[in-house]
């Protein structure tokens, strides 16, 4: 019986193998680092979350009114907004295939990216220096964990940053380096995305309670 | 045949992919970003506003807007871009979020007004 039927099986034409082509490398790239993007915005969105539960609970210890200080914020944002159009220069300039004025462009999205970090480094120093560590309170830890892990964001970006600098620097803008190019873009605009969400919620939000 | 169509199918990936803004767009976006970043921050340092829950309300709908410009101007976000699949990932997550934080807060402080009055904390020793 199935020896009968396994012929008549076999000569059917068998269609999808024609359908299913190469797809050239690296389509489907952008596609799955933006549902990266996304999974990690769901990170974000859990230690909102808990900041928001557990920012009210000072345990007697010091607030955001003692701590913040709002002129070093809006300097950090200044750098994070500046470092996010000087990387969209160098997408324009990767473009046009400039390889030195992407270059450029890069190091100095670099450079604003480390200011960032460094302002954040100092503001977290003078918080620790005045007892405000991470053990002191609920809204201590949860506020170190949201901003720190913002901040370890940043920090990650600025090594592939130099990682690709060193690519291009070695092998030009080829197809390859124009796709990780893209990919950090995306990366960078994110966290400058996240950062809107971290002065609101904690920093400004946090001056009015 | 099959040649024709895949390099038919590799062109509209091309294109896909290549979503960038112009010189213009960035410089748009940035400036955008530069005004919705200074009022709220001016609002919150000098406290113009007596009130706090509208200065709060303002702040909130001023990073609400930055947001959506930033996803516009710099992250090229459009209905397009993959078949509109960034869209349909990014409508789905912001659905998660809403439901994670509204959820979360609403929650968590229906709990804390439930709660048993305990000792204030700020009497302790």
């Amino acid at each position: 019986m199935t020896i009968a039927v396994a012929p008549s099986q076999n000569s059917e034409p068998v269609f999808h193998l024609i359908d299913e082509h190469e797809h050239p490398e690296g389509t489907s790239t952008m596609l799955g680092f933006w549902l990266y993007l996304m999974s990690d915005c769901l990170i974000f969105a859990i230690l909102f979350a808990t900041y928001g539960v557990l920012g009210g609970n000072y345990a007697a210890g010091p607030a955001p009114k003692d701590l913040f200080d709002l002129k070093l914020v809006a300097l950090n944002t200044t750098m994070l907004l500046l470092s996010s159009i000087t990387y969209g220069f160098a997408m324009l300039t990767m473009e046009k295939s400039q390889v030195r004025a992407t270059q450029a462009w890069l190091a100095i999205t670099g450079l604003f990216g480390l200011a960032f970090i460094c302002i954040e480094l100092t503001e977290f120093a003078h918080m620790v220096h005045e007892g405000a560590t991470p053990q002191r309170s609920a809204f201590l830890s949860s506020f170190f964990t949201l901003v720190g892990t913002h901040g370890l964001h940043v920090s990650c970006g600025l090594i592939w940053l130099v990682t690709l600098m060193t690519q291009v620097a070695r092998f030009g803008l080829i197809e390859a380096n124009r796709r990780r190019l893209m990919c950090l873009s995306m990366f960078w605009h994110f966290l400058d995305v996240v950062w809107i969400g971290v002065f609101t919620f904690v920093y400004l939000l946090g001056m009015l309670r | 045949m099959t040649t024709d169509s895949y390099a038919l199918h590799s062109d509209d990936h091309a294109h896909d992919t290549a979503s960038h803004g112009s010189l213009k767009s960035y410089l748009i976006g940035f400036g955008l970003s530069v005004v919705l970043t200074a009022i709220p921050f001016w609002l919150v340092m000098t406290g113009v506003l007596d009130d706090k829950q509208v200065t709060a309300l303002i702040v909130l709908v001023f990073a609400a807007v930055q947001i959506v410009v930033h996803m516009v101007y710099f992250l090229h976000m459009n209905t397009r871009s993959e078949n509109g699949w960034t869209m349909m990932a990014l409508i789905f997550t912001v659905i998660m979020v809403v439901i994670a934080l509204t959820g979360s807060l609403w929650v968590m402080h229906h709990l804390n007004t439930n709660m048993m009055p305990m000792h204030d904390m700020s009497q302790m020793p």
